[in-house]
């Protein structure tokens, strides 16, 4: 257990470094760079008065030392500042936004989930026949894929000409009324208040904008599995296995796949990369209230705050999804913390 | 079902297959890396061709004939400028391969050098480089790209700056990686022992050798950065109209979605989508190869 203990502590210790180094990322990216935030937020046409207004509004006057000093502060409380468009803090306008991006990833990535080890299973199962050939292509496809035109050409197929999807815009028909705010999934909640008219039209609006991020997302767990899955079909328990008699669908679904499952593991951060990117661009496209869409608008209103805001949630998110990862794999594997 | 046990290529061991078999494997690979490279070549030569090729200039307007239809007067359709659809794509081609180039280049030379570097002093040196890059890949790349990117402002420059330094790290790890394994080797101890300065062995001596894994990124980074760009630019970041450019081209086309005028966004798009394609299969292809030389 101690070799454990320390394996932990390290990994902990890195990525507490990491965050670290990302918020001192941050800060030098708003505030260092030649542009000044205060110029950017009064627009072109302002003139030297009211950026100064801006600059002691927002410490920008202040020596970079102070203003480092403040921003460590302040997120070491767990502020991560006012949105300048709105006047709101910017944790709460994620966190309000937050629902409706995890509602489309993690549906998208169930989705994906479930078509990815399917496919990459039998592309193992079959490997080199034309079935591993036509998911090789899926997965080439799916991870070099331009995204936005997917989602247009998806949209223009489902919704213009066959009219099967709603208009892409945001997740509910105007006129239909949120259901009552419990999780913030539009899904759950109006099952929860048992208003099965806004389940359906909930649904109805989030089909399409999934099945377009879960394609993408699925490329890598195609990728994965399959290499995992080959890996696993040739080692020597597979052959004892098949060697005793054990049935031959069972050997590839309860022994060969279950142990395929700890390299598969490992990729979740990389499903994660993709989600988030993917993410941005799909709510884009259908108008999808996320905090991709908050991040572009903030972005194109240079509302640096609430840019800062989403760049560190997501990179808090990710640095712990990589660091569960590591300590479930190094609790999976002995080899990995005792290396 | 007959579910076959193993794998029918690399469950029997690669001995049992005939010469014959093997062959056909390889030609099959060896189609597709072609098909592959015969693409970007021919995306190269409109690159460098294209606005011959082109019957319109880019930003030449129509108002007589908006956003119409393809017909053999307007190959891709009109825009609602009436700009000619086939000639802005023809154009957008130098430009969004320009770029993946010069990010892909700057990416490797970059994190080949720090990676290098890193890897063969070790020490602080490499603590340090080890933990600069944890910090760039806390992000997505397209995340971190798209931040820079709206923070420096929207210039070509500054998207080629944004999406490198989401690349580097990626090159920095490889190489670096390759560097632990080829110091160890005589030759590098020999080198040293005949009185080379160690920044030269290692630049002039051991980097060349350790590029393989570096170089197959490079392929996939073309096909990334051209992504990246385009899906930058088609949220309205980095370039902006009314350049002729892939991603600012589906831009403008995505206005039109509701009222159904496909081509305005379907081949800006398409060419997007054949280069990505293809700089993956090549990069795929190359690793493929490699590997199995080195075994």
């Amino acid at each position: 257990m101690p070799h454990f203990l320390r394996y932990l502590l390290r990994r902990i210790g890195l990525a507490v470094i990491t965050l670290a180094g990302v918020a001192v990322f941050v800060f030098l990216l708003t505030h260092i760079l030649p542009s000044n935030p205060a110029a950017l937020r009064a627009g072109p046409l302002a003139d030297a008065e009211l950026i100064h207004k801006y600059e002691r509004e927002m410490g920008l006057d202040q020596p970079i030392y102070v203003q480092f000093g403040r921003y460590a502060q302040e997120l070491l409380s767990g502020n991560l500042g006012e949105s300048w468009k709105t006047g709101q803090p910017v944790l709460q306008e994620l966190g309000e936004r937050l629902p409706a991006t995890i509602e489309l990833a993690a549906t998208a990535f169930l989705i994906a989930l479930v078509v990815g080890v399917t496919l990459g299973v039998l592309a193992a199962v079959y490997a080199g026949s034309w079935i591993d050939q036509g998911v090789r292509l899926y997965a080439t496809l799916g991870a070099a894929q331009a995204l936005f035109w997917l989602a247009l050409l998806m949209v223009h197929v489902f919704y213009y000409t066959l009219d099967w999807a709603p208009a892409p815009l945001d997740r509910l028909t105007i006129g239909v009324a949120e259901p009552p705010l419990v999780t913030g999934l539009f899904t759950v909640d109006s099952l929860l208040a048992r208003q099965f008219s806004t389940f359906l039209d909930a649904v109805n609006h989030l089909w399409l904008p999934a099945v377009v991020l879960a394609f993408v997302v699925s490329a890598p767990v195609v990728k994965m599995t399959r290499g995992s899955m080959l890996d696993t079909l040739n080692a020597d328990f597979v052959r004892t296995a098949k060697a005793i008699g054990v049935p031959q669908r069972s050997v590839v679904v309860r022994d060969a796949l279950r142990n395929a499952f700890i390299p598969i593991l490992t990729m979740v951060g990389i499903v994660f990369g993709y989600l988030i990117a993917g993410n941005v661009v799909v709510e884009k496209v259908f108008s999808w209230a996320g905090i991709g869409q908050y991040a572009w608008n903030a972005l194109t209103i240079n509302d640096f705050n609430a840019v800062q805001g989403f760049v560190l949630l997501i990179a808090v998110i990710y640095v712990g999804l990589n660091l569960v990862i590591d300590l479930a794999y190094g609790f999976l594997d002995p080899r990995i913390r005792l290396g | 079902m007959d579910v076959p046990l193993a794998p029918r290529v690399a469950g029997r061991s690669a001995r049992t297959r005939s010469f014959g078999y093997r062959s056909l494997k390889a030609v099959g690979r060896w189609r597709l890396l072609s098909f592959g490279v015969l693409l970007i070549l021919s995306y190269v030569v409109v690159a460098a061709i294209g606005p011959e090729l082109a019957p319109y200039e880019p930003n030449a307007t129509h108002p007589q004939a908006t956003l119409h239809e393809p017909t053999p007067e307007f190959r891709f359709g009109t825009d609602k400028f009436g700009r000619d659809i086939f000639s802005r794509v023809l154009y957008a081609t130098r430009l969004d391969l320009s770029i993946a180039f010069s990010v892909a280049v700057s990416a490797f030379l970059v994190g080949a050098v720090v990676g290098a570097l890193s890897g063969y002093f070790g020490g602080i040196v490499d603590d340090v480089v080890m933990r600069l890059v944890d910090v760039l890949l806390a992000f997505p790349a397209f995340i971190l790209a798209m931040a820079l990117t709206g923070i420096l402002g929207d210039t070509i420059p500054n998207v080629i700056l944004a999406i490198s330094v989401a690349y580097v790290p990626y090159f920095i790890r490889l190489t670096r990686g390759e560097m632990l394994r080829v110091r160890t080797l005589q030759y590098a101890d020999a080198a040293v022992g005949v009185g080379n300065p160690r920044w030269r062995v290692v630049l002039v001596h051991l980097l060349p050798n350790s590029l393989t894994p570096a170089f197959i990124q490079v392929t996939l980074v073309l096909g990334w950065a051209i992504l990246d760009a385009a899906g930058l630019a088609f949220l309205g970041l980095g370039i902006t109209p009314p350049t002729a450019e892939w991603g600012v081209m589906v831009a403008e086309g995505a206005q039109r979605i509701i009222t159904g005028e496909w081509w305005t966004w379907l081949f800006p798009g398409l060419a997007i989508v054949i280069i990505a394609f293809a700089f993956s299969i090549v990069g795929d292809g190359l690793r493929d190869l490699l590997a199995r030389e080195e075994r």
